[in-house]
């Protein structure tokens, strides 16, 4: 770890000022950014510890929603009772995800901005990663690829420069993309928002790049549209561990139920991608349908159209389409309903 | 407690009083046990200074220069040791257990990606971290060889591997009877190959070393299964009489066979030490322990099987290739179930190995039977089904009454009893024989079972007791604390010989261990401690216990004056006349009029001379059940039941505890434990516990485990052999049996994760 | 395996070490050889520091040089008043400059468990907690849970389940398990509670299966899960064993 500077944030402004020194970053939660740090990938000269920022609350937002300050910790955002009431998903999600120590450090914010898992990102002794070390290749395409992405990758082969097949490792940003959650964001240029299927980004030829947030900026709040899929909804997680492991595949369903067919639908692909992989046609083909196998495997099969798998990672391809057609098939059953003895 | 027991020739045996707590218990609880790199004294605190190792990038090549310049100059730097700079140890063959071929700076040569290239040492671990990522090293890559037995296998190229160049005691290779002849007679046979992992120990304690030299005296914190090899390794590395080193250890935060050498890491530190003149810490860092501390091979095993239609075995033959390191062989015997578990008249062993540029492979928990038993007991699954026989007839069927590979008889073999203990506690008879018939909700729901054995081993050990002023015992041995409840049966052991009842009083008796000043005791590993250590420290006590009854006999003050030693006894700190119990004459009375000095004595003990006559193992039968998601493929084992044949077990809270462990070990075993070699740069890519998966809590259900108890006094008189490895055996393959009974799926190559249980074939 | 010679020697100062050969054969260094070698380099070494220290001097705000920050952190009771190296970890803190070993390092990347501490009254990765950021917080180690020689319930509770075996996992898992039991009185939920159908009652009860969700941040090699699960239901309230088999039996004697 190299030597860096410590300042508390005393206000929003005074943050969003101090971050423009240079190699300045925010300091949440700590939990990825402190981890990647201990191995030098990643290197700020300064902390900006935002975290006594009043950024912690969860409150109404206008035109029904909720707003959720980008402070709030993981484990009591998944605990709120509105949050558990209104966005269940959201809920689960969260709870899938880490630990209940790192979630009572994880924030909001923090998460939105975690980075990939990828091995060779996160060990520097690999020559080899774009992400890392823009330029330099990817040794995971011909590595050893069974965590990474089968959607949205870039894969010009081992050498270019462009080539990466990382994905995005958070369970909360699967359940953000389907509940259509905007990101609220401040810099010294002022504020803007960010859908966040524009938040994250696909690698493209820039894989260095995770997200559309500019580094001066500072998350402030996630607001997330009224909800619909409170009564329906469920988040399905396939890991090698029953806890405290990161999705090979996950799904983030949502329901809009009325009367005996689909109103609406909510889909979210997590493990599979560079972001959080939701796909209008499947959302869209569930949309009339009466709840059901036939209508799951339609929308599994639009989920992952396009798919291309590696030599470790190919089983993803069907483990998706199967986690899907699960997904949905919890939601419709009810989410107060439980998992268990729910036969699909 | 336990009920007065018999021994196999039916004599009553005196029952051993159990602490009621681990001994260790609160030290434990309270965050007071201190383990190796805790220690802030007997040095001055302010000048331990701290160490990392910098390890190579490259699986292959030569270190061409390491620029030091930036990192000496970094604040806080003392010390930068590379091969360019660092004084020369002494790098002579290896001697396993304790000597292993090390990568000391002593040379250029990089075999393995990981190898330890420099150690930065300085005022704090923060600007050692920092100043690590200023060396500059330049190196000059070779082709490394890192393709590993599974894709050999793949390839038809097995025949590349070659026979061990140094095999211990077991036998890369076994014949007996004819082959051909017995698969001739068979009326079905099963001819399948079956893959393990590269498994990594990770004990939760990284490896620690504080080093501090007191003149030309070297001395060691180090979190060790072994002080006296350690001591007996460091002394030769670093060419110093073996009587200037000392090594302490009163606590080990696990090992399972990865602190059973010295490591690169402890030498190091160790002339880190000297070159800075300050105690040295050089604790690993966890990705620091993927390679350079041991780890258990990989093996491709073909194992073919032969049976009449009533399935007795007619032919057994298991070829194994597995990945040795290119600096020195370890030999995992993953065939020696093969050859050992069943009664098999025609047999076949072969193992061999592939050269790889990894670091050096070593002991892990169960060496031999964890993967031996993992792979060899889905065939005889497999077998079964094919024969449409029940597991566990099918072993009855080939029950070895004698060891197959001696014809000698065991020491007390009870694999019967402990077949239909646990079928009966697990409810095997609710089993469907035919895959995929249980359903729950989305969980298809699957039973197998599997035997469970690793042998009884045996060393020689030394430990002392001492009866001190004022009637407390003090029982010693340098044996070591893993976790394993050393301290308790010792503190037991040494109680039941003075009749102190520790349920009255825990602290009647002091323990010592983990420092090699102390009386020598063998490696904790394989399973011996207990067997070993006890008999030498009931020896040790013994003689205190006569020393101090010839001071009670001939002391005209004492009640007990001009009887015969042989007429006394023993109880709640009083020695006793058997024949008048009331004439009795308290151990701190008997001391204080002797002149108040502690009484002393030195125990022994070694292997019987009759040990060579039987064969000695341990056994058990274990059963598990699993719910797999129909959906997910995420395997889930929601119950283990195990009955193992053990002897007597010494405390049933420290002992059951540890099967209880060991059966954990085999449900990581089957579905989570693999280190994924990087085929281009040979470094294991999920090098940290958040990759490589062992269970979690939740990982683990219902563990349902009884012990028969028989006392096995042929092995050694209390009765006991060890109970460290067994309980991995076994369990690896109930459940991979019981996945193939509810999905139909049988997964050959471990760990049996979502990705190889996915497939259409599940039908929604 | 063979010494290769040194390939680069500076001011003649590793002279000394040439090679012996013992009588099997083997090359080796004699004792002094190593002594005198490691004490020449010492001295070198010595040298080098004076020169960094005199940088140092001259240039406080150069590259490399650690930037120091202050904080008062009450631990276990106790204000301290720490000026350490930004980089510090609470769990280096607790460990290097206090002495408070209780708290283990088993990943210090926050995938085990062994680290954790209450903050605030709630449990942490010390390992991935910087110092800097607790300026004012109150820290409940494991050293502080008991009163006196009177044992926590939890560690009461983990003592008589015998909830470990090494015993290094162990302060993480009682710290973590006194914080779990304040959790789910407080109504935070696990994915167990989504599972069971039970998070929307509000405070869903510490069946087997919470406990052993809510105790997954915390890693035992040993195994000891079983006993663990138990000690957490016995210092929770929640009696002995629902069901068969979850915790250990033994029967004695054939």
């Amino acid at each position: 770890m190299n030597p860096f500077s410590y300042q508390r944030a005393t206000g929003t402004e005074q943050a969003v000022h101090a971050i423009q020194a240079h190699g300045a970053k925010f300091l949440g939660g700590g939990t990825n950014l402190v981890d990647l740090m201990k191995d030098n990938v990643e290197r700020p000269t300064a902390l900006i510890d935002i975290t006594k920022l009043q950024l912690a609350k969860i409150e109404d937002a206008p035109g029904g929603g909720v707003k959720i300050g980008a402070l709030v910790r993981n484990s009591d955002l998944a605990s709120d009772p509105r949050i558990v009431r209104d966005y269940p998903l959201l809920s689960q999600a969260l709870l899938a995800g880490a630990s209940p120590q790192l979630r009572n450090m994880a924030t909001t914010g923090g998460n939105l901005l975690q980075r990939t898992r990828c091995y060779y990102f996160m060990d520097t002794s690999y020559g080899a990663c774009n992400k890392r070390a823009p330029g330099s290749g990817c040794a995971a395409v011909q590595g050893i690829n069974r965590i990474h992405a089968i959607l949205g990758q870039t894969d010009k082969g081992a050498t270019s420069g462009e080539t990466c097949i990382a994905t995005n490792p958070s369970d909360m940003n699967v359940a953000l993309a389907a509940l259509g959650a905007v990101i609220h964001v401040q810099s010294t240029r002022g504020k803007r928002t960010i859908p966040i299927a524009e938040f994250h980004r696909l690698p493209g030829t820039t894989p260095h790049v995770d997200t559309t947030l500019h580094s001066d900026e500072l998350i402030t709040a996630v607001e997330l549209p009224p909800a619909k899929f409170a009564r329906n909804s469920w988040y399905v997680k396939v890991r090698d561990r029953q806890s405290y492991a990161f999705a090979l595949v996950s799904v983030a369903a949502g329901l809009e139920m009325s009367g005996g067919t689909i109103k609406s639908a909510g889909l979210a692909l997590g493990g599979v991608a560079h972001k959080p992989w939701r796909v209008a046609e499947a959302e869209k083909a569930l949309v009339g349908a009466t709840p059901g196998v036939e209508a799951y495997t339609k929308a599994a099969e639009l989920a992952v159209a396009g798919a291309k798998g590696y030599e470790h990672n190919a089983f993803k391809i069907e483990m998706a389409k199967r986690s899907v057609v699960r997904a949905l098939a919890l939601a419709a059953n009810g989410t107060r309903a439980g998992a268990e003895g729910v036969q699909g | 407690m336990m009920d007065a027991q018999e021994n196999e020739k039916g004599e009553a045996m005196q029952p051993m009083t159990q602490l009621r707590d681990r001994y260790d218990g609160v030290a434990k609880v309270t965050g007071k046990a201190k383990y190796a790199g805790e220690f802030s004294e007997p040095f001055a605190k302010d000048d331990l200074v701290y160490a990392r190792m910098v390890q190579s990038s490259i699986p292959c090549g030569t270190l061409v220069a390491i620029d030091r310049t930036a990192a000496e100059r970094a604040p806080g730097v003392l010390a930068v040791l590379t091969p360019f700079n660092a004084p020369k140890l002494n790098t002579s063959k290896p001697e396993p257990p304790a000597r292993r071929n090390l990568s000391v700076l002593e040379d250029t040569e990089v075999h393995y990606n990981g190898q330890p290239i420099a150690v930065v040492v300085a005022k704090t671990l923060e600007q050692a971290r920092y100043a690590e990522t200023l060396l500059k090293i330049k190196y000059k890559a070779k082709p490394a060889k890192l393709e590993l037995p599974a894709k050999l296998a793949k390839e038809g190229r097995l025949g590349e591997a070659r026979w061990p160049k140094n095999p211990g005691k077991e036998q890369p290779s076994n014949r007996r009877g004819d082959l051909d002849k017995g698969f001739a007679a068979a009326a079905v046979t099963v001819d399948e190959s079956y893959v393990t992992p590269i498994q990594v120990h990770n004990p939760m304690e990284p490896h620690a070393t504080i080093a501090w030299w007191e003149g030309e005296k070297l001395n060691l914190y180090d979190s060790t299964q072994y002080i006296s090899g350690v001591k007996q390794a460091i002394a030769r590395a670093l060419n110093i009489p073996l009587d200037d080193v000392r090594v302490q250890c009163p606590y080990t935060g696990g090992g399972f066979g990865s602190k059973g050498s010295m490591w690169s890491h402890i030498p190091l530190a160790a002339t880190a030490a000297k070159v800075v003149g300050k105690p040295v810490k050089l604790v690993l860092g966890r990705t620091q322990m993927f390679g350079t501390v041991g780890y258990r091979p990989t093996t491709v095993s073909r194992i073919r099987l032969g049976a009449t239609a009533d399935g007795k075995l007619t032919a057994v033959q298991q070829d194994a290739v597995m990945n040795a390191s290119v600096m020195e062989d370890f030999h995992e015997g993953v065939a020696g179930p093969a050859k050992r578990l069943y009664e098999s008249r025609n047999n076949l062993i072969s193992e061999k190995m592939i050269d790889t540029n990894l670091g050096v492979g070593t002991f892990m928990r169960a060496p031999g039977e964890a993967p031996g038993t993992s792979v060899l007991e889905i065939a005889m699954d497999e077998l079964a089904e094919k024969l449409k026989m029940d597991p566990v007839e099918l072993r009855l069927a080939n029950y070895a009454e004698k060891d197959p590979t001696s014809d000698k008889p065991f020491t007390s073999k009870h694999l019967r009893e402990a077949y239909a203990r646990a079928a009966e506690r697990f409810g095997w008879a609710k089993r469907s024989a035919t895959p995929g018939q249980k359903i729950e909700g989305s969980n298809l729901i699957g039973y197998g079972m599997a035997t469970a054995t690793y042998p009884a081993n045996r060393s020689s050990a030394q430990a002392v007791v001492r009866i001190l002023p004022g009637g407390k015992v003090w029982a010693a041995s340098g044996t070591q604390e893993l976790g394993t409840g050393m301290y308790t049966i010792l503190a037991q052991t040494a109680a039941q010989v003075f009749g102190l009842d520790l349920a009255k009083d825990p602290t009647a008796v002091e323990v010592a261990l983990g420092d090699s000043k102390l009386p020598k005791a063998p490696v904790s590993g394989g399973s011996q401690s207990t067997a070993s250590v006890l008999p030498a420290v009931q020896a040790a006590a013994q003689q205190a216990l006569l020393k101090l009854s010839v001071l009670a006999v001939n002391d005209a003050a004492s009640p007990l004056h001009g009887l015969q030693t042989l007429d006394l006894g023993a109880k709640d700190g009083k020695l006793f006349h058997k024949a008048k119990p009331a004439h009795a004459d308290s151990f701190a009375a008997i001391i204080e009029r002797n002149g108040n000095q502690a009484i002393e004595a030195e125990g022994s003990a070694e292997p019987g001379q009759d040990h060579s006559a039987y064969s000695a193992q341990s056994w058990g039968a274990v059963f598990a059940e699993v719910a797999v998601d129909r959906y997910t493929f995420m395997p889930y084992v929601r119950r283990v039941v195990g009955t193992y044949d053990i002897g007597t077990l010494m405390n049933d809270k420290t002992g059951l505890n540890q099967l209880m462990g060991g059966i954990v070990w085999g449900v990581s075993f089957a579905l989570h434990e693999e280190a994924h070699i990087d085929p281009v740069y040979g470094r294991t890519v999920n090098n940290n516990l958040g990759e490589y998966h062992v269970p979690v809590n939740r990982d683990i259900g219902q563990i349902d485990v009884t012990v028969l108890n028989i006392p096995d006094t042929k092995f050694n008189p209390l009765g006991g052999r060890g109970i460290g490895e067994i309980g991995i055996t076994g369990a690896a393959a109930a459940v991979a049996n019981a996945i193939y009974n509810a999905t139909g799926k049988r997964i050959r190559e471990y760990p049996i994760t979502p990705d190889k249980l996915c497939s259409r074939s599940l039908t929604l | 395996m063979s010494i290769a010679p040194c390939s680069e020697r500076q001011d003649g100062e590793l002279d000394d070490m040439k090679p012996g050969v013992t009588e099997d054969g083997e090359l080796r260094l004699t004792r002094r050889s190593f002594v005198q070698s490691a004490g020449v380099l010492a001295a070198g070494v010595a040298a080098g520091a004076g020169k960094v220290a005199e940088a140092q001097a001259a240039s406080e705000v150069r590259a490399g040089a650690p930037r120091i920050h202050a904080v008062t952190v009450t631990i276990n009771g106790k204000q301290q008043q720490m000026s350490l190296d930004t980089r510090t970890t609470l769990l280096d803190a607790l460990r290097e400059h206090l002495d408070l070993t209780g708290s283990k390092k088993g990943c210090d990347h926050g995938q085990c468990g062994a680290c954790t501490v209450l903050v605030d009254g709630r449990r942490v990765n010390a390992c991935l907690t910087l110092l800097a950021t607790l300026d004012g917080a109150q820290v409940t180690t494991i050293e502080g849970l008991a009163q006196g020689d009177t044992l926590s319930p939890v560690q009461a509770a983990f003592l008589h389940h015998d909830g470990f075996q090494c015993g290094y996992c162990t302060p993480g898992q009682i710290c973590s398990a006194t914080a779990l039991i304040e959790e789910q009185k407080h109504g935070m939920l696990s994915q167990v509670s989504w599972e069971k159908g039970m998070a929307a009652t509000g405070r869903p009860e510490l069946s087997d299966d919470e406990i052993r969700e809510r105790m997954s941040g915390n890693i035992c090699r040993c195994g000891a899960y079983p006993n663990i699960v138990a000690a957490v239901r016995a210092a929770a309230g929640m009696g002995a064993a629902a069901s068969l088999g979850s915790s250990s039996r033994n029967e004695v004697g054939a």
